[in-house]
């Protein structure tokens, strides 16, 4: 008997979404919009974060050297440092590299790069650049190299300076920066997803008022509440699946496009990134178009089931 | 079968009745017909009968039931002894011919193979067996009565109640469906018929309830249409 009904509601409830015309038309558009603004702004948070991660990149501790210092010494040092839970990783730059990089760096500075040849010796130690896991752990990696025993004392005498104070500034700006960038973009998102399921929840109650008609004669004829409210929710089901398949093609072109235009702006390749996670996209945008087409649907029609 | 016991009904935001202390009992079988001024409460009375409003005082039996004291699941069995007419039709306007009859079919429960048996058969009973797959909006003002006529019969209701069915119709659809009508009520099934056609109710020559500001004037078995 169950079998029997599902059957009749879902063939009922497809009838109405092939049938309804205009109504199926303005619900799928709706929620068409709803979705969109949704992957829009999963596609923000992306670039958001790439930008966000970009800048980390940028940032790191340099722990400089005192020049002549032995290569094993530094090795050690760097291993001791890859120990810290909270670094990601270390990159070497030896003194020699390190003149070499000055001196790219002021090919243009005569006046310099004279002075440097006056100097017998290479003026310039070997360092280490410490990248941390988060912004906000280069203070504590910073501390690691005042007061921590695991560096011995003859590894802090070949220290010449580490920079975290220099950079500390732009570093807890960084901070203040991404941690309002994400709370910012969450609570944006939010009112935005919340504004746009009011107006699919309203598109989809004004469709159903007009059929508050049919749904008293579905309950004259002798119709149970739940055989009068499946089909509408099977027909919110199909406008839901319906946008979703929509939404998901309607950003393939718009991917290329940005991955096309806009990579050296936004600083991801946006059709790559679709690319990457579609089929997270994919199963993310139709459960919501289901669920909020069900969802909305059946509570517009229950409105009327109550008397 | 029905029995109306003293129902008074008045509507929020007026301070007349619709209806005013309301008696009457109507047998199995019976072909009623009740007349009246518009307003004078006939569709207040089939209103009540199928539980869509509430009495503001006394009761209304179907057998031995108070129907306004049933819950929500026993309400849909009722409704489904009770097939009703309007005179808006009210089809399902997104389903054919067909799947109009066949709808009240299974919201019954009813087998796919009895639905594919009876509707057919009742759509020729109603003279609409070639427009099994019309929509309402395809149909005429008179096919459409016919068609709300055989939706209201394909679950042999025990009642048909059928609210000004004739208010929309032309003189030789108007004739029509009084005789589908008639020939359901020499079938055994009860007949209320609500309706401000004099012709109709005097050719029937069965029982008029006359209402008049929401009270029976007259209650007579074989009656006449009557109104000053």
């Amino acid at each position: 008997m169950f079998t029997l009904y599902l059957k009749r509601i879902i063939r009922s409830g497809y009838h109405n979404f092939v049938r309804s015309g205009f109504a199926s038309f303005a619900s799928i558009l709706m929620l068409t919009i709803t979705l969109s603004v949704i992957t829009s702004l999963v596609f923000i948070q992306a670039a958001l974060n790439a930008s966000l991660n970009d800048i980390k990149e940028k940032v790191d501790v340099t722990v400089y050297f005192v020049p002549d210092t032995d290569e094993s010494d530094i090795a050690q040092v760097k291993e001791a440092l890859l120990q810290i839970p909270e670094v990601r990783d270390i990159s070497y730059t030896s003194s020699e590299q390190a003149i070499e990089d000055f001196k790219s760096k002021h090919s243009n500075d005569y006046l310099t790069l004279q002075a440097l040849d006056e100097l017998d010796e290479n003026p310039l130690g070997a360092s280490l650049e410490i990248r941390a896991k988060d912004p906000s752990q280069y203070e504590s990696i910073s501390n690691y190299f005042e007061n921590d025993s695991t560096l011995s004392q003859g590894a802090l005498t070949i220290i010449d300076k580490v920079d975290y104070h220099q950079n500390k500034v732009i570093i807890d700006r960084l901070n203040s920066i991404i941690s309002g960038a994400n709370k910012l973009g969450f609570f944006v998102s939010i009112i935005l997803i919340l504004i746009s399921i009011i107006i699919t929840f309203n598109t989809i109650k004004i469709i159903i008022y007009m059929s508050k008609d049919e749904i008293n004669v579905m309950k004259l004829v002798g119709a149970g509440n739940r055989y009068v409210q499946g089909p509408f929710i099977v027909s919110g089901v199909l406008v839901g699946l319906c946008a979703s398949v929509i939404t998901i093609i309607l950003f393939i072109p718009i991917s290329v496009w940005l991955g096309n235009q806009m990579t050296e702006f936004i600083g991801i390749n946006m059709f790559d990134y679709y690319k990457s996670n579609f089929v997270q996209l994919f199963v993310i945008v139709i459960c919501l178009g289901v669920i909020l087409g069900g969802i909305s649907s059946s509570f517009a029609v229950s409105k009327y089931l109550k008397k | 079968m029905i029995y109306f016991n003293g129902v008074t009904k008045k509507y929020k935001n007026s301070d007349d009745s619709s209806l005013e202390n309301v008696s009457f009992t109507i047998s199995q079988g019976e072909f009623v017909s009740i007349v009246g001024h518009s307003g004078a409460g006939k569709t207040t009375i089939t209103k009540l009968l199928l539980a869509e409003e509430y009495p503001s005082e006394g009761e209304i039996f179907y057998h031995s039931t108070n129907i306004h004291k049933l819950p929500k699941r026993e309400l849909i069995n009722l409704r489904r002894k009770i097939g009703t007419v309007f005179q808006d039709f009210r089809l399902l306007q997104n389903k054919t011919a067909y799947e109009n009859i066949a709808f009240a079919m299974e919201a019954t429960g009813k087998t796919e193979d009895e639905i594919r048996e009876d509707v057919p058969h009742v759509l020729e009973l109603v003279d609409l067996g070639k427009k099994a797959s019309h929509f309402p909006s395809q149909l005429s003002g008179g096919e459409k009565q016919r068609l709300a006529i055989a939706r209201a019969i394909i679950t042999q209701p025990d009642i048909i109640i059928a609210d000004e069915p004739t208010g929309n119709l032309d003189p030789i659809n108007t004739s029509d469906v009084i005789n589908i009508l008639k020939k359901i009520n020499d079938l055994g099934t009860t007949v209320i018929l609500t309706t401000h056609n004099k012709s109709v109710v005097d050719q029937l020559k069965k029982r008029v309830i006359t209402l008049q500001n929401g009270k029976i004037i007259r209650d007579e078995k074989e009656g006449k249409y009557i109104i000053k």
